[in-house]
């Protein structure tokens, strides 16, 4: 069993809390969940489509097919019929879309009036769609009405909704009789979360008590969801007036003694950039989140892409050390969220974390949470430890080039920092020695520590592979996915990083190896130009001879890239026009 | 107790007859009145000449960039709301480069001292024209003259509702050194606009431009007057006060943030949070 529902309709026609509720639903259920979203910039109108797979078994990316289409507007159905599986069926209101459509995968539920004789408010039209796709399905309601108890907290509104939803789940369970969808039994419930969900809750789970950011598409679900849970953890969450001073707060929170992050896209990470050269020359240790959206300039905001990853990588004046991690899941975000807190504290280097549209937005079932994954180790010289002390210097010369980091106020000594070149008190210097030295300690002596703490790609798959797909951050589902359909006929593995810098050092003979003993490894990129295809190049010097590129501001499907590397398998190479239009 | 030998620093790398000198004795004097020990409270500053200043006294330090004093010292506030924090900025770094922070910062009213060195002029970067300089002014960047008009920072500031808003002179170092007490005593966003000399590029604006026309606001002015402070503070010709413009006590972001309001500072609540397991449940 492996199905696909898609919510499609305007901006402000209520897609996200049908695509919400019945992703909630699913997980309850016990199945796994993979949920993404595909919205314009707008508030109102459009077209926008939320799409949810389900299945009892792993499912990590979309997939093409679409089981059940609930059409919130006319446009929905010439946009997505194509997409109907063999299975499939499409669900609209003809009263709401002022047309009908004839044959018999349209079926026509008259959800508005539903909502307006049980509920009494056209709204809960959207509680109808819910209870026609569970009636279709042939679920059990009594999961929409627990999932709907959670989210609707007065008391009359909860009980029209399930009034709406119990008529619209009797109109699909009695409508379709040619509904052939045998969902598999209820297992354990799980949870859902979304990816800046993931981030986010990570970020607090590390400790983390300053966030300031200025919202920006797609890193405003960290915002949101850290400024919703600010007053629970006792963090201190500020929209700031800008980007630049989103980052220069979080650096003086951070200089002052707590964990502190910001969150933005690349646009605004853009004007961060002065903030992360001033991180490495004070050695305050920040964490960075970029989601990234298809640029250049203000690009698709609400679309997709891997195009900055050397942005964030070679972003900020002068040299200085950095981490970049890019997880591929919300297991993949706790752990590198936590590692990024983790490495910033101990190294006092910045930490990026590179997410995307696709990733920030996407929804996945989880099992549970393990807290005992978030390990904490305080850094920082505080209390008696820093007033025992009978000198202090912040930026001591030491062995291992990282200084003890002593919160201000804490001992009867002072802490200095500059953004000019300074001594080991902190002053500012003119001297070259003075000048080597430093640059020395910030740059050759902790990048080596840094590098260590590095982990080799994940490798999954055949053992020795003839066919490797290599990838990055949120393209992990889908290749993932790919490996297992191709696995059959194919010695095929993926190679996944999302620990992307320092470029891993720990496992390179074997994982180089494995790349090139392989008869292909490909390259697969949301991006035009092979970003990651690069720092692999520079890094070890291997060039990969094939790629596979999506840069429309969509994710991959898995019938998409799975058709991308049968063409690459079958020796079918796209090649590229060489003309120049528009160039006279 | 703090002496004001304890609060000497590195030396000084200003000219002969700068301003600054005087703005660094009032502020240790002001220091050593209040009984801070150099530890118990930060400077951030930016860049420009004025950017240096905490490196020539004793305090924990923030030397950050240019045009960002403020966001850092919001931030080092919020992290920890127990120790004093003072800005300090020039004319071109508060009011050109980081005039958004500004206007934050006024709305936001975390309980900063801004000291803005506003010398008319750049100094570091040798005599280029700032917000500040007088209509008219010939630098080597607008040899005909500045053409764009002077920006009025403690107009502004009153406008915008800043509860604490005050001019002082580096050439008066007794007023200087009590309006920085003041501002320091005050709970809430201060802006305290120091004119000062640049004796190396500002030659329109000198000791005896500033002598001639700075007098003290008189001892029955009412500083809690919106209307008269806005009037007074419009007054820059042939004579310009000196002294709290305006100052009326309000609500701060301290005071309105639940996380910090009446709870101990961020600082000593670090480490993973409580409450993370109902958090876990409502992804269930």
């Amino acid at each position: 069993m492996d199905y696909t529902i898609k919510v499609g309709g305007a901006a402000g026609q209520g897609i996200q809390t049908i695509g919400f509720t019945l992703s909630k639903v699913f997980s309850r259920y016990g199945y796994d969940l993979f949920s993404y979203q595909d919205y314009e910039s707008r508030v109102r109108g459009g077209h926008n489509f939320y799409q949810i797979r389900f299945a009892d078994s792993k499912v990590l990316c979309p997939r093409e097919p679409v089981d059940i289409l609930v059409a919130l507007d006319a446009a929905s159905i010439p946009l997505h019929s194509g997409e109907l599986s063999d299975v499939g069926f499409a669900i609209y209101d003809s009263e709401d879309i002022k047309e009908t459509h004839k044959g018999r995968r349209y079926i026509d539920v008259p959800m508005s009036r539903m909502a307006l004789e049980q509920g009494g408010s056209k709204i809960m039209a959207n509680t109808a769609a819910c209870g026609a796709v569970m009636g279709m399905m042939g679920m059990k309601v009594e999961l929409l009405q627990d999932v709907l108890a959670t989210t609707l907290k007065r008391k009359e509104t909860l009980e029209s909704n399930i009034k709406v939803a119990r008529a619209g789940y009797e109109f699909g369970n009695t409508n379709c009789p040619e509904c052939s969808f045998r969902p598999a039994g209820q297992a354990s419930a799980k949870m859902t979360i979304e990816g800046n969900e993931a981030i986010a809750f990570g970020a607090i789970a590390s400790g983390c008590k300053f966030y300031s950011a200025y919202p920006m598409t797609p890193s405003t679900g960290i915002l949101t969801f850290m400024a919703g849970h600010a007053e629970r953890h006792g963090i201190v969450v500020e929209q700031a007036e800008d980007e630049v001073a989103a980052i220069n707060m979080a650096l003086g929170a951070s200089f002052a003694g707590v964990r502190a992050m910001t969150g933005t896209s690349g646009g605004g990470f853009a004007l961060m950039v002065e903030g992360i050269s001033l991180a490495g020359m004070t050695e305050t240790p920040v964490v960075m989140v970029l989601a990234q959206r298809p640029g250049p300039a203000t690009g698709f905001p609400t679309r997709t892409e891997q195009s900055d990853l050397l942005f964030g990588l070679f972003a900020g004046h002068g040299e200085f050390p950095r981490a970049v991690f890019a997880p591929g899941s919300p297991e993949q975000a706790f752990k590198l969220v936590s590692k990024a807190f983790d490495i910033t504290e101990k190294y006092q280097v910045p930490v990026i974390i590179l997410t995307d549209q696709h990733l920030a937005d996407s929804a996945w079932s989880l099992d549970g949470i393990d807290l005992d994954h978030f390990k904490y180790t305080d850094y920082r010289l505080r209390g008696a430890e820093f007033a025992g002390l009978t000198e202090y210097k912040r930026h001591a010369f030491t062995e291992s080039g990282v200084s003890p980091l002593a919160v201000p106020g804490e001992g009867p000594h002072v802490v200095v920092t500059d953004s000019d070149e300074h001594d080991e008190e902190g002053h500012i210097v003119e001297d070259a020695e003075t000048r080597t030295l430093m640059v020395d300690k910030r740059y050759f002596k902790k990048l080596p520590h840094v590098k260590i703490e590095i982990e080799p790609p994940l490798l999954y798959g055949a053992e020795e592979p003839e066919v490797v797909l290599v990838g990055w951050g949120s393209n992990y589902g889908v290749m993932r996915e790919a490996v297992d359909s191709l696995g059959a006929d194919n010695r095929i593995a993926m190679m996944h990083f999302s620990e992307l810098y320092p470029f891993p050092e720990a496992g390179r003979a074997k994982f180089m190896g494995t790349l090139e003993k392989a008869r292909m490894a490909i390259c697969i990129e949301n991006n035009a130009s092979g970003r990651f295809a690069s720092l692999m190049r520079m890094e070890t010097g291997f060039k990969f001879e094939r790629a596979i590129h999506k840069y429309d501001g969509r994710p991959f499907t898995l019938e998409g890239l799975l058709e991308e590397i049968n063409g690459h398998l079958s020796g079918v190479k796209r090649t590229k026009a060489g003309m120049v239009p528009g160039v006279r | 107790m703090v002496t004001l030998a304890e609060l000497k620093g590195q030396k000084p790398a200003w000219c002969p007859g700068c301003g600054n000198f005087g703005i660094l004795t009032a502020f240790r004097k002001a220091v050593v009145e209040e009984g801070w020990e150099p530890w118990q409270f930060t400077i951030v500053s930016g860049i420009g000449q004025a950017g240096k200043f905490p490196h020539y006294t004793m305090c924990n330090t923030f030397n950050g960039l240019h045009g960002r004093t403020l966001p850092v010292a919001t931030a080092i506030r919020l992290a920890n709301h127990e120790m004093p924090v003072a800005a300090f900025a020039g004319d071109g770094d508060c009011y050109g480069e980081g005039g958004n922070h500004l206007l934050a910062a006024i709305r936001r009213n975390v309980n900063v001292k801004l000291f803005v060195h506003d010398n008319q002029v750049y100094g570091l970067t040798k005599g280029q024209p700032s917000p500040t300089s007088l209509v008219g002014m010939k630098t080597p960047v607008t040899p005909s003259g500045v053409t764009e008009r002077e920006f009025n920072p403690v107009s502004a500031a009153i406008a915008m509702g800043c509860g604490f808003v005050a001019r002082g002179y580096a050439g008066d170092t007794g007023q200087l050194s009590e309006l920085m007490k003041a501002s320091f005593r005050y709970r809430g966003f201060s802006l305290l606009d120091i004119f000062q000399p640049c004796v190396s590029f500002n030659k329109l604006n000198t000791y005896d431009w500033y002598k001639q026309r700075c007098y003290h606001l008189e001892e029955d002015y009412d500083p809690s007057d919106f209307d008269a402070a806005f009037e007074r503070s419009r007054e820059f010709g042939d004579r310009i006060p000196t002294g709290i413009l305006y100052r009326k006590e309000q609500e701060t972001y301290e005071d309105r943030q639940p996380v910090l309001a009446g709870q101990a500072p961020l600082v000593k609540r670090v480490g993973k949070p409580s409450g993370l397991e109902k958090t876990v449940e409502e992804f269930a």
